[in-house]
């Protein structure tokens, strides 16, 4: 069961492009990460309350809806957070250009 | 003096409520006057005093209080940890995190979300989702605004007695100053307070002008010179040829001499392109076009009389009142008359009788302006009486293009300098037509009326954008055109030269026909001399033709006024049954 995860997170990280995945728990814990510890948290931390915030304005817009993933493209990069109740998977990736 | 007024209250009574009663008045004090104090004073002067009666009011102020902001970083440490576990001891950290990836929920959860997070990943990897895939084409601006012109900015002439705006000039450098030549064209109509001055006025400053140039008669015309922008040329009502240059003042730097001048009004004067950049040519209606270096103002360099038997007669000669010059073709150059003729010129040719290569007829009246369309230099543009003609330089005959007869007389034309297709032209009711032959060929596109008097010059700017109208008051307006009208639309060049193709060849083959015809006359009244000697009948002596000529006019304009009436008839009739309703 153990192995499963491990292989779904490895496959992600090994995709072209991806720079850094992030296992984050309800509290801001980060379970799993490719990344150093200071940019971890730092990603945790900001991605947490912004998801937060995200999922609270399309639920006061339609309070049957639900938000299902945020995507955040910037100049250098793109982040994808996967939201769920307990935990959140953050994933870094540079796309394709 | 003292005055004193002792108040006494029982201690006990202290504190005891106050019991107000009624009480007659008592005098207290009477001051009464004292008037040998009145010695210590003098009386003041009466002084004016003034007294307002209006609503009182008082300011106040109020600002709202200040909104005080700070930057504040936000330091992420790592947080949330459980009670019983330190997050600097590692053992514990992985412990901790080694339960919760055993946790049931954990798994499932991150499966879920690894496949949506896959999907999305791998889109990325596919293609780039926010690819601008349309990034070549233009965007076509469909221009769905009504073509407009906007007065932004009128200048009026400072002076107390108003001259006539007879030309105007922009500067060439970035068309920030306007230079005005103001003179009073109508006959004996100069009075002595008239001022001889031209101004040259900066576009921002509508108040006052930037500054004057003071000829010795006024100026008809003015030009900058393109290559210089400090020099102008001024042709006066004198017939003299002056020049100024800004940086020296207002007074002009030479004057050609009486003797060598023009004998009448120098109408147009334009810069000629050469090394030097100080040739210029004029023309007036004397007759005479003339040369000149304006280094050398004494006499002009060349002369050229316009006498269409090509005889150099100066009493036989047409009064020259526009000049042409393209300086793509610096050797040909074309004179508009006042007998509505327009001369081509040819500026090479050896003798003076070559000069004048051909001339073209059509026009009824003075030409007042002549120009070539700048994108297809073969075709030229005229105003003159009650219409404006495109003409195509191979058909002499006629004009390839006529506007319809207006009611009011046209006092000059341009060609706009960014759309071979759009021209204007201002008339005597002081209105301004743009033209636009692509668009529609019976009726100007738009029609602004800019005042109420007559516009007597026009002039466009450089970039099409903006346009100068002098009026017969000294007012100059400047106006703005909408974009739609002088920005370049995708096959216009094309459509152009089609038309224009169009209606020179139809003009060709009127003109063979007509050729042929008179060929076919000819010979026939070659033949019918030698059979009849003298058959009289289709001659009409002058007389004759007068009368006849009248009996026609006056019957057509009766026929117009009976038009006119019934249609008023008509009017009435209408309204009327409306009225019996009620």
């Amino acid at each position: 069961m153990c192995a499963e995860v491990e292989e779904t997170l490895k496959r992600i990280q090994t995709h072209k492009g991806v720079i850094g995945t992030i296992v984050v728990n309800a509290e801001g814990i980060p379970i799993r990460t490719t990344l150093d510890n200071s940019t971890t948290v730092q990603y945790a931390g900001l991605l947490h309350q912004l998801t937060m915030k995200a999922r609270s304005t399309v639920r006061d817009i339609d309070p049957q809806n639900d938000l299902t993933f945020l995507r955040i493209r910037s100049k250098k990069h793109e982040i994808m957070v996967a939201p769920d109740k307990e935990y959140m998977l953050i994933v870094i990736q540079n796309p394709s250009e | 003096m003292e005055i004193v007024y002792v108040y006494t209250k029982k201690r006990n009574e202290f504190g005891r409520q106050c019991n107000f009663s009624d009480r007659s008045a008592e005098l207290h004090v009477d001051i009464l006057p004292d008037p040998s104090l009145a010695v210590n004073f003098i009386e003041r002067d009466p002084c004016d005093v003034p007294i307002q009666c209006t609503q009182e009011m008082s300011e106040h102020e109020v600002n709202t209080e200040r909104f005080e902001s700070d930057t504040r970083g936000i330091n992420h440490v790592e947080g949330g940890w459980p009670k019983d576990v330190n997050p600097h001891e590692m053992e514990q950290t992985i412990r901790f995190r080694k339960k919760v990836e055993k946790d049931e929920n954990y798994i499932s959860t991150v499966m879920q979300l690894g496949n949506n997070m896959e999907h999305c990943i791998k889109q990325n990897n596919a293609i780039d989702i926010y690819r601008e895939y349309f990034e070549e084409e233009e965007v076509v601006e469909e221009s769905e605004v009504q073509p407009s012109a906007k007065t932004i900015n009128v200048f009026r002439d400072p002076n107390e007695v108003k001259r006539t705006a007879s030309s105007l000039s922009w500067h060439p450098d970035g068309s920030r100053k306007l230079a005005v030549a103001y003179s009073s064209l109508e006959f004996q109509k100069v009075s002595k307070d008239m001022s001889l001055n031209s101004y040259i006025w900066d576009i921002e400053n509508p108040n006052k002008p930037e500054m004057t140039l003071k000829p010795v008669s006024p100026l008809v015309c003015l030009e900058y010179n393109p290559k210089d922008c400090h020099i102008l040329v001024g042709g006066s009502y004198n017939g003299q040829i002056a020049y100024w240059d800004t940086r020296k003042g207002s007074q002009p730097v030479e004057m050609s001499t009486i003797e060598h001048s023009h004998r009448d009004p120098v109408y147009r004067v334009i810069w000629l392109q050469s090394k030097t950049g100080t040739d210029t040519f004029s023309a007036s209606t004397d007759g005479q076009v003339l040369w000149w270096d304006i280094r050398k103002m004494s006499e002009p360099t060349e002369r050229l009389i316009l006498d269409p038997n090509k005889k150099g007669n100066l009493d036989n000669a047409l009064g020259a009142i526009s000049l042409e010059f393209e300086t793509t073709m610096p050797t040909k150059f074309m004179v508009g008359t006042e007998q509505g003729l327009v001369v081509s010129c040819n500026r090479k040719a050896k003798t003076p009788a070559e000069k004048i290569v051909c001339m073209y007829s059509g026009h009824h009246g003075p030409i007042y302006a002549l120009q070539r369309n700048p994108f297809f230099p073969k075709n030229f543009l005229t105003v003159a009486d009650w219409t404006a003609r495109i003409w195509s330089e191979d058909i002499k005959e006629s004009s390839i293009m006529w506007t319809k007869y207006h009611t009011a007389y046209l006092s000059d034309g341009s060609w706009s300098p960014v759309r071979p297709s759009v021209f204007f032209t201002i008339k005597m009711d002081g209105t301004l037509d743009v033209w636009d032959f692509l668009f529609k060929q019976n009726d100007p596109t738009l029609s602004v009326k800019v005042c109420d008097e007559a516009l007597n010059s026009l002039r466009v700017q450089d970039n099409g954008h903006f346009l100068a109208c002098g009026s017969q008051l000294g007012t100059v307006t400047l106006l703005e055109i909408s974009s739609g009208l002088c920005t370049l639309q995708k096959n216009e060049k094309a459509l152009a030269t089609a038309m224009f193709e169009r209606e020179t060849k139809r003009e060709k083959i009127l003109e063979a026909r007509h050729r042929e015809m008179r060929l076919k006359e000819r010979s026939r009244s070659e033949q019918s001399k030698e059979e009849d000697t003298k058959e009289g009948d289709g001659e009409e002596s002058p007389e004759e033709l007068i009368t006849r000529i009248e009996k026609d006019f006056y019957e057509i304009v009766e026929a117009e006024l009976k038009k006119r009436d019934k249609g008023e008839e008509k009017k009435a009739i209408i309204e009327l049954p409306l009225e019996s309703d009620i």
